[in-house]
């Protein structure tokens, strides 16, 4: 069939008779293996030697898969309770919403406890992380601020949305009255509501968000596509060219000589995503097995091995080792054997620094309680993080960090 | 693991040459014999490695350069950024699946695909569920499709900013993908008259969702469990993703779990506070998926400079468009005086990268590159300026301007903009 199309394919004038030909071929020879579209190309472009370039239309694929009356009876019904587990989504109208409500005070509750570590106890942001509230009327300027209240349109995006994915990295662990309690919250820092406000289900269909006419549908094809197609000038299409921008200025590319990360930040409008990070496979390194965490003096190299794989939990907010630098959290070298709240640099909550002057320091002991629930150990710590379910992880996370050293 | 690549790539070529005698003077005279050629080399004395030393091959250590790299200040967090395709390394239209650019919203979800399902539900005649057993049992099609970030470009809206096309230009890769048309699976949960739109959902923390109208779900959407030839990588969505040709990479779900069929979009985050558009008059556009016809040329660039002199020279790049094939490019060398036709190598697919050269004799003087893709429609690739006048420079997404490379006289290039 191959030289069948070599000799064929030169002696056709065009695309057009390409593309026939390989319909034609796959319709007659129906239990032959259709030729394929690279085949069709190659000897196509070798066809074209020298003349112009015009890459042959090759259809992809030549013979598409079909239904089958009746369909393949492959897979199963779902059932209604794995339908209800999965589909958790909402829409603009309210379609999907559970039964539920929080209050405004509920909701800064929760926000401090669970997002303000990221997005700041006010949505103004902490780092890169995104900026909830704020940026009313800075939408027609230079670098627009972006915020739920300036921009997000339907208020529903802003349920699904902390539902599905955050806090981050411990998603969908939020109770419906909790995504309530955060929504109203939000709402009320982007002066949408009061503070004696309550969003429930039924009060949902109330609230109109302050950006929800900014949007409009694609409309490059009325205001692009024409205007950027036809003819276009090949020859003398300019008297001069200056440069008028040149990257080396800003010198913001990694690996050039002198980075200079506040130009960029000041400069650059770019996505700047706050996303939730994975959730490491809590039954990974859980077995009832051992409690040989008390690793006595060296950390054990396994274990510390292990403790490497849970430490990307903290990894969004902790950095340890060369270079390691404060983040959302505080970097972590050296914090086994030192008190508590107290490296250079980082704005710890007061919590944690009475915590350190009253004479806490991080020992496997501390650690591992701090570790299995921050919160419940030192109340009003900013960590976010609702703690470490395993034992084993705890002791693995221990040696990992002692192992890491100043 | 440098991010030096420029000096890198340099540096390995100069430090060929300097065994190799330089390369300008060995042909017109070689003064002394080459001694890659007079030496007996160790490769060729010695023995290599056997069969099952390397049982899944990697590239030549002397490639170790030819990476993925992000840009540290960009994100938050590399659990929810981005890396860059090294475009100024690759040849022909395949990209390598170990060079695909990644983009996660929650870091790489590591799914074991015995415990992964796929759902279909909302308005269809009957939810049904499938494991990656019984998606295996659907007919399969194989095709080429470029996934474009419609973030792609988009440090460059208010003017160049990044030297390199990799990270100009390389939130983009092409793969071949072996996949089930989701139009059978559609069909064998029945969608009702009224199933307008579906949304599909991710497995990952993020559980991305996206709404995608039901006439492309049923046109050239694939649920696609291989690409070029292996299984899906796990940061591109091992066991199975969707894929919608030409329209931008945010809408093919990776890991993909769940579908869902509705008589309405759904706006949520990805497709109301991101990715869509916004104009200088404060109003965005949304459910802008297609992407625009756009090329760069990806050697000579500000990473893979010009290392030898004055003569024959290849230019190359790629060229995609998310409406169709790329029939023509045209390259200038003088920022836009006189235009060329580049020459086209390599297979031409709808929705797919395009592969383009230009051979030409340098002569040693500095050059103004700039590539201009015209797809089958007819669309030009426009200049960045005029994407400016028509959308501002706020607008993030679809930045398919032409780019610009100055090429000074010893070869180094420079992303600028030019009048």
């Amino acid at each position: 069939m191959s030289r069948f199309l070599k000799v064929l394919v030169p002696a056709t004038a065009g695309t057009a008779g390409l593309l026939t030909l390989s319909y034609i071929m796959a319709g007659h020879f129906v239990t032959e293996t259709p030729p394929s579209p690279q085949a069709v190309f190659v000897t196509a472009a070798n066809a074209q030697g020298n003349a112009a370039p015009e890459p042959a239309l090759s259809p992809q694929p030549p013979v598409p898969a079909t239904a089958r009356d009746g369909g393949y009876g492959l897979g199963r019904e779902a059932l209604a309770e794995e339908i209800a587990a999965w589909d958790i989504d909402i829409r603009p109208d309210g379609q999907g919403l559970p039964a539920g409500s929080g209050d405004v005070w509920t909701g800064e509750e929760v926000f401090v406890e669970k997002c303000a570590a990221c997005h700041g106890d006010f949505g103004e942001a902490v780092g890169r992380w995104p900026q909830l509230a704020g940026g009313m009327g800075t939408l027609e300027r230079k670098d627009p601020v972006k915020t739920i209240g300036s921009y997000w349109p339907y208020l529903s995006t802003v349920w699904d949305y902390v539902n599905r994915a955050m806090p981050f990295g411990d998603a969908q662990s939020l109770t419906p009255d909790e995504v309530y309690a955060i929504t109203a919250y939000l709402l009320y820092l982007n002066n949408v509501v009061e503070d004696d406000f309550e969003l429930s289900d039924e009060s949902f269909a109330g609230i109109e968000m302050p950006n929800a006419e900014g949007f409009k549908p694609d409309d490059r094809p009325e205001t692009e596509l024409a205007a950027f197609a036809g003819d276009v000038c090949m020859q003398g299409c300019k008297d001069d060219v200056r440069i008028t921008m040149r990257a080396a200025v800003l010198d913001v590319t990694p690996g050039s000589d002198t980075p200079d990360t506040d130009v960029a930040q000041d400069t650059v409008e770019v996505e700047s995503s706050a996303e939730p990070e994975p959730a490491d496979d809590e039954n990974a390194a859980r077995t009832d097995a051992a409690d040989e965490a008390s690793a006595d003096q060296r950390p054990d190299p396994e274990l510390a091995a292990a403790g490497a794989r849970v430490f990307k939990k903290c990894s969004a907010c902790h950095q340890v080792g060369d270079g390691a630098k404060h983040r959302s959290g505080p970097q972590l070298n050296g914090i086994v054997g030192r008190s508590a709240g107290t490296v250079e640099g980082f704005r710890y909550s007061s919590a944690m620094e009475e915590a350190g002057a009253n004479g806490l320091a991080w020992d496997h002991e501390t650690l591992a309680a701090f570790l299995a629930d921050p919160r419940g150990y030192i109340k009003g710590t900013k960590m976010a993080f609702s703690g470490l379910r395993s034992a084993d992880d705890i002791a693995a996370i221990t040696a990992f960090l002692e192992a890491q050293g100043d | 693991m440098s991010n030096d690549s420029a000096p890198s790539r340099r540096g390995f070529l100069t430090g060929a040459l300097a065994t190799g005698g330089a390369v300008a003077a060995a042909r017109a005279s070689a003064q002394a014999p080459d001694p890659a050629i007079t030496e007996l080399q160790p490769w060729m004395q010695y023995l290599g490695d056997g069969v099952d030393a390397r049982p899944y091959g990697s590239p030549s250590r002397f490639e170790s350069h030819v990476i993925r790299r992000n840009v540290e200040w960009l994100t938050a967090d590399p659990v929810s950024s981005v890396n860059f395709t090294p475009l100024h390394e690759l040849d022909g239209i395949i990209t390598p699946n170990g060079l695909c650019f990644e983009r996660h919203h929650a870091g790489i979800a590591e799914v074991d695909p015995s415990a992964h399902r796929l759902m279909i539900n909302g308005l269809v005649d009957k939810p049904l569920v499938f494991t990656m057993q019984d998606l295996m049992r659907f007919p399969r099609e194989n095709r080429v499709y470029f996934l474009e970030c419609a973030a792609n470009s988009g440090m460059e809206w208010a003017g160049a900013q990044l030297n390199g096309c990799q990270y100009t230009h390389g939130m983009i890769h092409n793969v071949q993908y072996t996949g089930i048309p989701l139009r059978l699976l559609l069909e064998e949960a029945g969608v009702k008259t009224n199933g307008k739109w579906i949304m599909p959902e991710g497995a990952d923390a993020s559980a991305m969702t996206r709404s995608i109208p039901i006439e492309k779900a049923m046109d050239d959407c694939l649920v696609a469990f291989k690409m070029n030839g292996e299984a899906l990588r796990p940061e591109q969505g091992y066991p199975v993703r969707l894929v919608v040709p030409g329209w931008e990479g945010n809408m093919w779900i990776k890991w993909l779990r769940r579908i869902e069929v509705g008589d309405q979009p759904w706006h949520h985050r990805e497709e109301t506070s991101k990715y869509t558009d916004l104009l200088d008059n404060g109003i965005a556009r949304r459910f802008t998926w297609e992407m625009d016809a756009k090329s760069v040329i990806t050697s000579p660039s500000p990473q893979a400079p010009i290392l030898h002199s004055r003569g024959p020279t290849v230019l190359t790049g790629v060229a995609w468009s998310g409406r169709g094939t790329i029939p023509r490019v045209d390259v200038t060398l003088d920022g836009g005086k006189n235009w060329h036709e580049a020459r086209i190598s390599g297979p031409s697919f709808d929705k797919s990268m395009h592969r383009f050269y230009f051979e030409f004799d340098w002569d040693g003087t500095p050059l103004l590159l700039q590539s201009r893709a015209h797809d089958s429609t007819g669309y030009v690739q426009p200049t960045k300026n005029a994407l400016r006048d028509v959308r501002g420079e706020n607008s993030i997404y679809h930045n398919n301007g032409i780019q610009t490379w100055l090429v000074d006289e010893r070869g180094e290039a420079e992303n600028v903009e030019i009048s």
